[in-house]
């Protein structure tokens, strides 16, 4: 096993954790349940002592945002985090950092809603996390951490693919995943970028215009509508890019299943219990976990429903990813939803009683 | 193994850190372990409960509907909660308070009279530690060493002197244990 420094952490705490260990220099946040520990965790680190990365609590989201949008024009690792009534704040800043190019963190614990809603478990923001949330035509890359180990990987992982692809990355979680402790096994601390390091990895950061080289501007304005088509042209391009290299999944007893539970998130964890028990039963069900929402599994989706009689998705929300399942298996193979809303958590057991009558029988 | 606890009481408690305390148990043990908390309206309702499940395999679902063990202190609990035992499972509670005993007779059930016992110790602060030693002569889920290790890990170091008591209100607790109602 690894050497990695092992802890009991909530999966809010350990994803705070992470940040300071993937080195970034600030974090920008205003308070909302069910993710507050976030802040509340860096606040009491006091990461400026270790690291000399910065945590502010801003005046609202909406500044919270844009100070993610000012620190990451200057090549800076920046992120913040909130639930969903305060994502919808945050969604003009979003469109803007995405027009802008620009990467960034942003942590979406969600609740149930709409509106302010709840503030139990829910995963009804797939549409706003994949689907654009703010204007125009961008994508961010989606992650969907179902375990405390993850929300501390994926810290780290969403920086690297944001600076990869000069793209916000959403982690969408949510008050399970973010209130439970779990082992986790903690990454070292990288060192953060030095500003010398900053100028030589992003060239196209606002960094102080040198002699040598033409002004970097940083903006999401074109005026000029071929301008912009081009730009969007090239959005598209590294859109299509991000799908082709960066789907990542997990398949759990898929080989021989005859049937396959589609879930994410916390959803995917009852939803490995549901396979369980109905494995137990006799009933071949396997559980295809997507990792990336954006991009979606496509590929493995369409291969298994070369061989299954058919899937279920299994969402704390109305049925929002089934679109996506729909589309990538063509619509080849019968495709259910199973979900709770507004907060409730299905239990394991309710996911089989769906199975069976909804996939199985019905 | 795997063991699925349930622990549900009132704010205050120390239901949270009971689990807690299980929890970083057995972690220290080497096995695979969550902590789920209730939250929000729930806590502020002045009612707390936590799912705790240790394992030798990775956990699938940290939420349950059916728990092994149910470990109850307080009546709102009980009228919760009875019946989220698996069949042939184990319920322990603490009579302190309660007005309508379990009637279940498909699962084991034990009482604590922790409460009076923290009280004749002169210890109401490790009222907790003597229902989970309670829980841990019924199932010894984590070795005594490793409880040791988890009060280490999961109190903080200016209350370590503390560490003792803690560990005398466990003995404690596996003495006063007392069956109810036994499966055969």
């Amino acid at each position: 096993m690894s050497m990695k420094e092992l802890r009991l952490m909530k999966g809010n705490e350990a994803f705070a954790e992470a940040a300071i260990r993937a080195g970034a220099d600030g974090y920008f946040g205003y308070p909302i349940t069910p993710q507050s520990e976030v802040m509340e965790y860096l606040m009491a680190q006091k990461p400026h002592e270790r690291t000399g990365m910065v945590v502010l609590q801003a005046e609202s989201e909406i500044a919270a945002i844009n100070m993610v949008y000012a620190g990451a024009s200057c090549g800076k690792r920046v992120l913040t985090s909130s639930s969903s009534p305060g994502i919808s704040l945050k969604q003009e800043g979003i469109s803007y950092i995405a027009g802008a190019e620009l990467p960034c963190v942003i942590l979406n614990a969600v609740r149930g809603g709409p509106g302010l809603g709840t503030i139990q478990p829910s995963q009804s923001d797939y549409f706003q996390s994949t689907k654009g949330g703010g204007h125009g035509d961008y994508r961010l890359i989606v992650l969907a951490p179902s375990s405390v180990q993850e929300m501390s990987d994926f810290a780290s992982l969403s920086f690297d693919l944001a600076f990869k692809y000069r793209n916000p990355v959403l982690i969408l979680s949510d008050g399970a995943i973010g209130q439970m402790m779990e082992k986790v096994y903690l990454d070292d601390q990288r060192p953060r970028f030095t500003e010398e390091e900053i100028i030589k990895n992003t060239p196209w950061a606002t960094t102080g215009k040198t002699a040598n080289r033409e002004r970097n501007i940083i903006t999401s304005l074109n005026l000029d509508s071929h301008v912009q088509e081009e730009h969007n042209i090239h959005l598209q391009a590294k859109y299509r890019e991000i799908e082709k290299n960066e789907v990542r999944y997990e398949a759990l007893h898929c080989e021989d299943a005859e049937y396959v539970i589609v879930a994410y998130g916390s959803g995917a964890r009852l939803s490995q219990k549901a396979v369980d028990i109905a494995r137990a039963k006799g009933i071949k069900v396997g559980l295809l976990r997507p990792i990336t929402l954006f991009p979606f599994p496509k590929a493995p989706l369409a291969e298994l429903a070369g061989r299954v009689k058919g899937f279920m998705t299994v969402e704390m929300s109305a049925g929002q990813m089934i679109e996506d399942v729909k589309l990538a298996i063509e619509c080849k193979v019968k495709v259910e939803h199973f979900g709770r809303m507004g907060g409730i958590i299905p239990s394991p057991q309710e996911i089989v009683d769906a199975l069976e009558s909804k996939l199985i029988g019905g | 193994m795997t063991e699925e606890i349930l622990i549900a009481g009132f704010g205050g408690q120390g239901v949270l850190s009971m689990g807690k305390i299980l929890a970083y148990s057995g972690v220290m043990g080497n096995k695979e372990v969550s902590w789920m908390p209730s939250y929000g309206p729930e806590m502020r309702g002045g009612t707390a409960n936590v799912t705790v499940i240790i394992s030798d395999d990775r956990i699938s679902s940290p939420i349950l509907s059916l728990v092994d063990t149910a470990i109850i202190l307080n009546q709102q609990s009980l009228d919760k909660f009875e019946n989220s035992v698996k069949p042939g499972g184990i319920l322990i509670y603490d009579p302190n308070g309660i007005t309508k005993r379990p009637t279940r007779r498909d699962i084991n059930i034990y009482s604590i009279h922790a409460a009076d016992e923290a009280a004749k110790m002169g210890l109401t602060k490790v009222f907790n530690m003597i229902v989970l030693g309670g829980f841990l002569k019924i199932k010894p889920v984590v070795q005594p060493e490793f409880i040791h290790k988890g009060l280490e890990k999961s109190l903080p170091v200016r209350h370590h002197n503390m560490i003792p008591e803690n560990e005398k209100a466990i003995e404690r607790g596996k003495e006063i244990i007392t069956p109810e109602f036994l499966l055969n």
